[in-house]
């Protein structure tokens, strides 16, 4: 429920939203199950057919390792469905033979002065930028295309489908997320049809009562006892100015006063949700979530040093020097680094970007980046959330001191492998070897290992 | 013996003055005032006042609250592939100032250096610093120095400039003089040398305000080379000094502490130092180290040292000579013995600049056979190689109207130059006057076109220090004005070729020293390499040359017969008042006088701040009826060569009978903000003695009272010592030899069962040290109490500077202090501690923060900010912290500071605390360390910063941290590593090795008694004594 995390206001309106897209949704969402299942059998039959027309080998260990090698290798540059920096790789096992890829992957370079043709169009298609050789064995090349090709298959079953106008959804990353809204949407349907049902059977209830008063008045055999009982009126005047009920409701009423005064008062400075507008409509969502550029790739210093960096704009060029030079974000990159991409060329009149900060910590509070992700291993995710589905960065945690204490009682040290920790593992275990070794306990929460 | 010995902390409590003891058990005296409205007569805030402004502030605050500020993150354009944002980088270098030298390692932050180190690779200064080098960073971030070239006071273009000062030097007629300091830059001098060619007859000077003409002179009648000796001190057994204040301002006292420091460790197995005898007249920060000091008269010091030579010579071989005969003096003979007895292993070095007295000293060392061993010529010093002779000549030759046009290359003559005076007046008869400074100073003031000079760490260059010693300077930032290498600008003058200075420098080692190591074939390999060491040695090779010009100095013949008639005839005694000038180990010549960290860091003697004073010697005191008492001094009125000063004095122990003292380096008019108009110029009042410019004035001297009360900020009384034995613990040699615990004072506590070490008992359950344990441990026997670590400290943990009213306050920052002691003899007798009094012991004492493992102040937070860690540290939290100030009144060792207003961004400190409050100044903060607020308290954290930076480098590597790898700033600027810190968990490393050995020797904790457990050891002081004389 990433949504709700942003506003306040918007919770009501995405409420509704949530409701209409549910409904439609479950309507979309069988349809495109369905089709992915019709067209799915096909493609594996397809793809059983070419390996043995081109050598490339379907066994789900080769397309899985493919994977690993394409991701860490080749994702920076291509994509199955979209131009990167170099061509969409969709289909390219049979647009070329596998002798010419297994050439061309290995050494680009040399295919082209070869003076092959198709290689030369393309290295001029693509402003002759160099893809970099590798040296992969004719297995890992061949393993990368048989991903490429299950991956490319995969893609245009949906993207056949799209044809068929469902709209283009199914092939953003958009779906995924909005795969996960299903099931919390449907526990809120359940949730508002149960309230309906109870309201339904309160009403039915108060009907039953007043019709059954209303029989009981006509009776005349009542006693008096009765009599007096049904003769009752409530006197709400004289329930309302009673103590007992004006102490309750200030007693409730103060209650909430507090509450909401403390809680206002923790939250001074806490800025979870903050979600800023940055200069540049950059989305991590396109790039760490559609792309999967690792994110090293850009914060460099998230390893090595206290601050993860945010990259200089020379680190944007690296791709963007090529892909999407028209767009005008893109040209806020080049406004800033004085690049012109007519003549490809730099100036001097550079400017640096000013990004809107979106975690502040206090000055007081020493954090280090390379402590946790380096040593500590941790992902990325488990304090800035899913940066990946982020198309604008908001804070996704409290960045309180609450919040780092506790991550710290509860979080184990990653030990293993580490002869920093042996000595000190080897007296936890001696000392308590049934509970982990957590940060708290080699002295996590002292105030000077952050504050100095 | 022991028992009647104590130590006293001022004349006040000597005295045992009423108003002292009044005051004595309080931190702070009540006379302090509380609200600036107050000390101005005006009627202060009233309670309505308060309360209107905390429900404005509480309703402001809210208001605030309410929308966070938009903070901006600005990545670098194009980042430097070597910069990591938050990793610092370090860089080789060389400090240069004048003709003082430094080997440093410089460390940058994002591009902006905020720390200086020593370089452990040099052979000169082997890793040490100096308080000058340490706040050298600070002098970058001034913002008195000039931002472009000015001509004719209005700023101009380099081009312009160039064009101007050119045409205009062609035209000069008469006489060219480029005037300097000592250079110790071979290439400089190259680019000197070029703009010399280029206008041939142009002459170049060299003076400097410590001036060695006379050691110069007398070596060039000796050995035919007008330079200094290299000396080593570690190889000598006895250091007898003649007023050469080694160890702080003379020479090189780098280098110097680091030798005179190898002989003074002991150990298990060293158990010999070295002796040193001391003859002076101002308590110097060397003479407070001496084994024995005598207080000599300035006019004796001749004479003195002719005793000496004849008590040499009867036993040693040479011809005796008839110097006048003065009273006893005390300890003389014992000097000559023990000399004697280290023939070949002793050193006797004089800081006169007399030349005739400088050639006896030669015959002294010569006698001994010291040469070759504890100092030598054939591997001559380059520094101190000015004439101040040449000066004087080219200020006759200005007022006769030779002198056409002369240029001040980073010097500053119409200040420090003795003559200072008669160079103004005449200068107004040279036609181009040009000066390099970096800022409107009082000499560049009087120039037609300034040429700023960038700061030396903007700078490339070199320096030859030592004859076959190499270093290299590179540049650490982009100049942050519009500044030029004033290197580049003499190139340009000249005409010549090759204008960047940083081609002409690695033309100049490709040509010169490459040749010289066979160890890399390709010259950018070699320059790269001697660029990352900051050194290279060349043994053999010399790039410098002798003095400028050696003609001017004085021929002084050898024979010793003639010297004493000279000798005899400048030194008469007399019963005058003599004035003696000193350099302070802060302020020095007054070239860094601008630097606030300077001005506040006390003087390691006097602890005063922000101001020179005249010393005085007790019975003058009390001759004139001055009495001084927490600060508060009596004015006087100085008269000097017919001029008269007003200054305030300070009551000096060990100040010779019948001298007073004064530091040159303080009334600047034009240093800048910080430095304008503090205390008074002491440059006039020197006077010549056998043709050369000597540091005392013997003539005409008289000092009165005039019954005026004056206030100086120090910083030593207002925490009594009380004479408890367990601060200071201190023996003499032979007792240590025959026992390692000599000096110790091992309390014991009575209980029921009998008399225990207070160790053995404890309300405490202690804590576990698991991982690692920090300790440090000082010696303080090799601790000189230069304060290069208070500075360093100040440096590294972005200590506020307060100014001198706040010092007055005793509100004074510093994390680290040294306490200084006298000592006295038999307290029981009146007339006994007269004697020892003006003559004491002393003893510096380094404190700080000593992380107690029983720590009071931990106890009486009321809000927890002051915690124990698991690592031995006593933490600090200053976001928890709420000010109640119970810690501070709680400590035992008052080494918590707090921050009684806000230093940063505040108007009333923009003044004096520079680094806090001018973009420029605060890029020399350290971005590792928290810039305190007021109303919290702030203590040593023992470099935290360091620790958690150094053990996490150690786990990103999958290792324990080395030994030696995490080092505080203090124990790192330590120029005799007096100072050591380490893991006591890590059996191997340094300290746990100590502690282990010395726990039952030297180790001892300050206050044992109160049980307080410190995590510092200090261990105890041995002076080289016979043990009869403390005895007697």
């Amino acid at each position: 429920m990433v949504k709700k995390l942003r506003n306040f206001k918007d919770l009501s309106h995405i409420t509704i939203q949530f409701l209409l897209a549910s409904i439609l949704l479950s309507g979309v969402f069988s349809t495109v199950q369905a089709q992915t299942d019709t067209t799915s059998a096909p493609a594996d039959a397809g793809a059983a057919t070419a390996a043995a027309d081109n050598g490339i080998p379907t066994t789900p260990e080769a397309i899985s390792e493919g994977e690993n090698l394409f991701s860490s290798n080749c994702a920076v540059c291509h994509a199955i469905d979209a131009q990167i920096v170099g061509p969409a790789l969709q289909g390219v096992t049979e647009r070329r033979p596998l002798p010419w890829l297994i050439n061309f992957i290995k050494n680009s370079q040399k295919v082209i002065q070869s003076g092959d043709e198709y290689a030369v169009n393309l290295y001029n298609q693509y402003n002759k930028t160099m893809m970099p050789s590798f040296a992969f064995s004719d297995d890992q090349i061949t393993s990368i295309l048989a991903y490429v090709q299950s991956a490319s298959s995969q893609a245009a079953a949906p993207g056949q489908a799209a044809a068929g106008d469902t709209s283009a959804t199914a092939q953003t990353g958009g779906t995924a997320g909005q795969d996960a809204g299903i099931s919390s949407s449907y526990l809120t349907i359940i949730l508002i049809g149960l309230v309906i049902i109870l309201v339904l059977i309160l009403l039915v209830l108060i009907l039953i009562v007043s019709v059954m008063t209303r029989f009981l008045k006509q009776r005349e055999d009542l006693d008096e006892a009765d009599q007096e009982l049904m003769g009752q009126r409530t006197n709400f005047k004289k329930i309302v100015t009673s103590m007992p009920f004006i102490g309750i409701v200030t007693f409730i009423f103060m209650a909430i006063v507090v509450k909401v005064a403390i809680d206002g008062l923790y939250s001074v400075g806490v800025q979870q949700g903050y979600m800023p507008k940055q200069p540049i409509a950059f989305s991590h969502q396109l790039h760490a979530g559609q792309y999967e550029i690792q994110c090293q790739y850009c914060h460099t210093g998230v390893m090595k040093s206290k601050s993860a960096n945010i990259p200089a704009a020379n680190v944007c060029m690296n791709c963007h020097q090529q892909i999407k030079p028209e767009s005008p974000e893109i040209q806020k990159i080049y406004a800033a680094i004085d690049f012109d991409p007519e003549t490809q060329t730099y100036g001097n009149n550079k400017k640096p970007i000013e990004w809107v900060r979106v975690h502040n910590l206090p000055d007081l509070a020493y954090f280090n980046h390379a402590q946790h992700v380096n040593v500590g291993g941790l992902e990325c995710q488990t304090c800035h959330g899913p940066i990946q589905e982020m198309p604008v960065v908001y804070q996704y945690s409290s960045l309180t001191m609450g919040w780092c204490i506790n991550c710290h009682r509860e979080t184990e040290v990653n030990a293993s492998d580490n002869a920093y920790y042996d000595k000190l593992l080897e007296l936890h275990e001696a000392a308590n070897p049934k509970e982990p070794m957590t940060v708290e306990s080699i002295g996590g929460l002292e105030c000077s290992k952050c504050h100095y | 013996m022991k028992k009647n010995k104590r130590y006293w902390k001022g004349l006040e409590e000597l005295r045992n003055d009423p108003e002292l003891v009044k005051r004595a058990d309080k931190e702070f005296p009540d006379y302090l005032p509380i609200s600036e409205s107050k000390r101005n007569g005006e009627e202060g805030s009233s309670r309505r006042d308060f309360l209107k402004m905390m429900g404005f502030g509480i309703s402001a605050a809210t208001l605030a609250a309410c929308e966070a500020p938009v903070k901006k993150a600005i990545p670098y354009v194009v980042k430097p592939v070597d910069v990591d944002v938050t990793i610092p980088n370090y860089y080789a270098s060389t400090y240069l100032d004048g003709g003082d030298y430094c080997s440093i390692v410089v460390k940058t932050r994002e591009g902006r250096p905020i720390k200086v180190n020593g370089n452990d690779l040099s052979r000169v200064t082997s890793g040490g610093t100096s308080a000058q080098v340490q706040a050298s960073v600070l002098s970058l971030y001034d913002k008195q120095r000039l931002q472009g070239p000015v001509a004719n006071g209005q700023p101009v273009s380099w081009s312009e400039l160039d064009q101007n000062v050119s045409a205009q030097w062609r035209s000069a007629g008469g006489q060219r003089v480029i005037v300097s300091y000592t250079v110790l830059s071979p290439s400089t001098q190259a680019a000197i040398n070029a703009l010399v060619e280029a206008f041939p007859g142009t002459q170049h000077i060299m003076y400097d305000p410590q001036p060695a003409d006379g050691m110069l002179a007398a070596n060039k009648a000796m050995f035919g080379k007008a330079v200094l000796p290299t000396y080593d001190f570690s190889q000598a057994n006895v250091i007898v000094s003649f007023g050469a204040d080694f160890l702080g301002t003379w020479v090189a006292p780098i280098s110097y502490a680091k030798q005179y420091a190898t002989t003074r460790k002991l150990n298990k197995n060293k158990k010999s130092m070295s002796r040193h005898y001391q003859f002076e007249s101002n308590l110097s920060l060397t003479g407070a180290n001496a084994d024995y000091r005598t207080p000599i008269k300035p006019s004796q010091e001749g004479l003195v040292i002719g005793q000496l030579y004849n008590l040499i010579a009867a036993k040693a071989g040479g011809s005796a000579a008839n110097f006048t005969k003065t009273d006893e003096i005390p300890n003389l003979q014992k000097a000559a013995n023990d000399l004697l007895n280290a023939r070949g292993a002793s050193l006797v070095v004089s800081g006169s600049n007399d030349p005739a007295v400088q050639m006896v000293v030669n015959q002294i060392n010569q006698l001994l056979g010291n040469y070759g061993t504890t100092l030598t010529m054939d591997q001559a010093s380059y520094y101190r190689r000015g004439s101040t002779a040449a000066l004087e000549r080219l200020v006759q030759d200005a007022q006769a109207g030779r002198v056409g046009g002369v240029i001040f290359y980073n010097c500053n003559p119409a200040y420090d130059y003795f003559g200072a005076a008669s160079l103004v007046e005449a200068l107004s008869k040279v036609k181009v006057k040009i000066a390099t400074s970096d800022r409107i100073d009082e000499t560049s003031a009087l120039a037609d076109f300034i040429a700023p000079d960038h700061h030396y760490l903007e700078s490339w260059n070199d320096a030859e220090p030592q004859q076959g010693q190499f270093s290299l300077a590179q540049p650490t930032i982009t100049p942050i004005f519009d500044t030029r290498q004033a290197q580049s600008s003499l190139l340009t003058w000249a005409g010549s070729s090759e204008t960047n200075y940083y081609n002409f420098l690695r033309s100049r080692w490709r040509e010169n020293l490459f040749g010289t190591q066979s160890e890399d074939t390709d010259f950018d390999r070699f320059w790269d390499r001697a660029l990352y060491n900051g050194v290279l040695e060349a043994e053999g090779t010399s790039l410098l040359t002798a003095g400028a010009d050696d003609s001017s100095f004085a021929n002084v013949g050898t024979s010793v017969a003639a010297l004493a008639s000279t000798i005899n005839n400048n030194y008469k005694g007399g019963e005058g008042v003599e004035l003696v000038l000193y350099q302070k180990v802060a302020i020095g010549s007054g070239r860094q006088a601008n630097n606030p960290w300077l001005q506040e860091m006390p003087d390691p003697i006097t602890k005063t701040t922000w101001d020179n004073y005249l010393t005085i010697p007790q019975s003058m005191a009390s001759e004139m009826e001055i009495t001084t008492k927490e600060g508060f001094t009596g004015l006087v009125q100085l008269t000097v060569n017919g001029q008269s000063y007003r200054m305030p004095v300070v009551v000096q122990p060990g100040q010779a009978p019948g001298t007073v003292g004064i530091a040159v380096g303080y009334g600047r008019n034009r240093a800048g903000k910080v430095a304008d108009q503090l205390g008074v110029n002491a440059y006039p009042m020197a006077s010549k003695v056998n043709g050369s410019f000597v540091y005392f004035n013997a003539g005409e001297v008289t000092v009165e009272n005039l019954d005026e009360e004056y206030r100086l900020a120090q910083t030593q009384t207002h925490e009594t010592f009380m004479g408890r034995e367990t601060v200071i613990q201190d023996a003499v040699l032979a007792e240590y030899q025959e026992d390692p615990k000599a000096g110790r004072f091992e309390y014991e506590l009575e209980t029921s069962e009998g008399p225990k070490p207070p160790e053995d008992i404890s309300l405490w359950h202690g804590h576990k040290y698991p991982n690692h344990h920090w300790m440090m441990a000082i010696d303080l026997n090799s601790c000189i109490g230069c304060a290069a670590c208070t500075i360093s400290c100040q440096v590294e943990n972005n200590v506020p500077v307060v100014g001198k009213q706040e010092v007055i306050n005793r509100r004074e920052m510093h994390w680290l202090r040294i306490d200084r002691y006298y000592s006295s003899d038999e307290v029981s007798d009146a007339k006994e501690m007269e004697k020892a009094s003006a003559n004491p012991e002393v003893v510096f004492q380094p404190m700080l923060c000593q992380h107690c493992n029983n720590a009071p102040c931990e106890t009486v937070c009321p809000v927890l900010a002051t915690t124990h860690s698991t690592e031995g540290l006593n933490q600090m939290t200053y976001n928890r912290c709420i000010g109640t100030r119970y810690c501070a009144n709680n400590c035992p060792y008052k080494v918590r500071r707090f921050n009684w207003f806000k230093y940063h961004d505040n108007e009333q400190f923009a003044a004096v605390n520079v680094a806090m409050n001018t973009d420029l100044g605060k890029m020399v903060l350290n971005p590792d360390v928290t810039v305190r607020s007021r109303g919290v308290m702030e203590k040593c954290t023992f470099c935290v910063q360091r620790i958690q930076l150094g053990k996490l480098e150690a786990r990103k590597q999958g290792r324990r941290p080395q030994d030696g790898e995490i080092d505080t700033a203090c124990a790192e600027a330590c120029p005799t590593d007096a100072i050591l810190f380490g893991d006591a968990n890590d059996p191997t490393s340094k300290i746990s090795q100590l502690i282990n050995e010395e726990t039952e020797g030297r180790a001892y904790h300050v206050l044992q008694e109160i049980r307080v457990s410190p995590n510092i050891y200090y261990l105890t002081k041995i002076r080289n004594k016979d043990q009869e004389e403390t005895n007697a």
